[in-house]
């Protein structure tokens, strides 16, 4: 049951996606793209729980460096894209 | 219970923040709020129960934060491509780390088919992410890399896959079977990126972004995470719609990028009228002098030459004498999405005179110079009249329709696909041999000059 639960959300949010994602104009295409891969590092998510289990076994040592890969492309991601988007000026704004 | 709650906050702000990048009013707000949902699902993430021990957390957050925030600071604008790129593959490797990380909980062969997927996706979206990187950066050779039997060796490697993959579900206490997923997986990104070429890299970037975002979601399945799936959907739909986008303004389907490697298309010998007539700085400045309407159409090459913001000098200048100037924006132009948008936008050209390909198009009738720096392809007028070319029923901004065209060119090498541009040898084009940003210096000295 729970495998059709998540299905369900994993269908609902692509269609979402589409929807959102077309109405994007060309102009903001590269900052929507490393503006996803900040959204694409919510891998720290799962990471974490992984991470700090307290067992020292392998599953700690993956989470740990997931956790640090994941936050790379949250940290910079969101950042570079604000730095991006900062330069989008409208004429004689 | 406070903890799912927290998930669909954060979805939502997700959702919100996608919503306010349709405008490029509102787009930093959107991009601001969607990093609000991303605080409050790992602070929820955090309060986990499960979670007895942080210092490998912080560790971590803290090393791959200050990489972040370093490499955000530091990055030109024209390596946006490799920036994102590496991301990508950085994503990728999260996900193959969470799923193989997962299997010591894994209880169902749902959750090991998951597991399975997110290795194998997040492992091909990695190296073949780095390969991308490596192209564009041009650390390795950016043509395509072909031999006899890729094809077959290509196929050999997915049905290893498959047949690991199967052994892996059915023997999970076999680590052997993880090792050959995990192995096969990086192989095959590797062998799936190295026969593209470096102008078809818009199409792979675009796709490896998805598969990010597809690595995420089975990451998400595996963990059973649904703000995993959330927010790795998104980016999968996004990457697919961008995708998308490319291979239409390439007239291309996206196998043919993905296998045909454009580089090694053998040309027909058309015939080519007209020659080549060359232009001096000096006589081009006349012509430009006497217009008023100018339309600029960058491509990669302006990137090379670092132009943006002598092209922005030169507008101000125009504008100055009451000169209509607009820019042409070929959706294909740069090596990824909106490349030169932020190109351009970085040397304070306003938003609202970059025009997109269907929207100049009609108006280039009406303009008295248009100006081409560094685009070739996407300005090919072979695309319309020559059925033959590898281009042919491409859409390209029409310049040779303007009352006059400049050509920025260093030399008369073709472009990255190696097809004869009869634009070069129409009527109404002007070659402007060398240096971009020089010539373009040269302009602006003379008109300040006067």
């Amino acid at each position: 049951m729970e495998a059709v639960f998540l299905t369900f959300i994993l269908m609902l949010s692509i269609f979402l996606g589409f929807e959102l994602i077309n109405k994007v104009p060309a102009t903001l295409h590269t900052p929507l793209m490393s503006g996803a891969n900040a959204i694409s590092g919510i891998t720290v998510v799962g990471a974490v729980s992984l991470a700090g289990t307290g067992q020292h076994d392998l599953a700690n040592w993956l989470g740990a460096g997931a956790v640090a890969l994941a936050t790379i492309n949250v940290v910079g991601g969101y950042l570079v894209t604000d730095r991006m988007l900062a330069m989008f000026k409208k004429k004689g704004g | 219970m406070i903890i799912q709650l927290a998930y669909v906050v954060s979805a939502a702000l997700f959702i919100f923040g996608l919503k306010l990048l349709g405008s490029a009013a509102t787009a930093r707000k959107g991009n601001l709020m969607s990093s609000v949902g991303m605080l409050v699902a790992i602070v929820a993430a955090l309060l986990d129960k499960g979670i007895v021990e942080y210092q490998w957390i912080i560790a971590g957050v803290l090393v791959g934060g200050a990489i972040g925030a370093a490499a955000a600071r530091l990055v030109q604008m024209t390596s946006m491509p490799e920036m994102v790129a590496l991301f990508n593959g950085f994503g990728g490797m999260a996900s193959l780390l969470v799923g193989a990380a997962a299997l010591s909980t894994a209880t169902n062969t749902f959750t090991l088919v998951t597991i399975v997927l997110s290795i194998l996706i997040g492992g091909l979206t990695f190296t073949g992410s780095l390969i991308a990187w490596g192209k564009l950066s041009e650390t390795i050779g950016s043509g395509a890399v072909m031999f006899r039997g890729q094809q077959i060796v290509n196929s050999l490697i997915v049905l290893a896959i498959l047949a690991s993959a199967v052994m892996f579900c059915l023997q999970p206490e076999n680590p052997t079977w993880l090792y050959a997923v995990i192995g096969l997986s990086l192989l095959f990104g590797i062998m799936a990126v190295i026969p593209i070429g470096g102008a078809d890299m818009p199409v792979v970037i675009s796709l490896l972004n998805s598969y990010s975002g597809l690595a995420a979601c089975a990451a998400g399945f595996a963990v059973n995470n649904n703000i995993l799936i959330v927010a790795g959907s998104l980016v999968g739909a996004s990457g697919i719609i961008l995708t998308k986008i490319m291979c239409k303004a390439m007239n291309r389907s996206l196998s043919n990028v993905l296998f045909s490697g454009f580089g090694s298309v053998s040309t027909e010998e058309t015939e080519i009228e007209g020659e080549i007539k060359p232009i001096s700085v000096e006589d081009a400045y006349y012509v430009l002098e006497a217009a008023s309407s100018v339309a600029i159409i960058p491509g990669y090459g302006m990137a090379v030459a670092q132009a943006q913001h002598v092209v922005k000098e030169l507008t101000e200048l125009l504008e100055k004498r009451g000169t209509e100037v607009n820019f042409g924006i070929h959706p294909v132009a740069g090596r990824m999405p909106g490349h030169m948008n932020v190109l351009l936008a970085e040397a304070d050209v306003p938003y609202d005179q970059l025009l997109e390909m269907d929207d100049i198009n009609p108006r280039m009738e009406t303009v008295d110079v248009a100006i081409v720096i560094g685009a070739n392809d996407v300005v090919n007028p072979a695309a319309r009249d020559v059925q033959s070319s590898p281009i042919y029923g491409m859409p390209v901004i029409n310049v040779d329709s303007a009352r006059t065209v400049f050509v920025l060119k260093r030399s008369m090498a073709s472009g990255f696909a190696g097809i004869e541009n009869p634009l070069f040898y129409k009527e109404n084009t002007r070659m402007l041999f060398g240096d971009a940003k020089e010539s373009i210096g040269g302009l602006i000295r003379e008109l300040s000059g006067s």
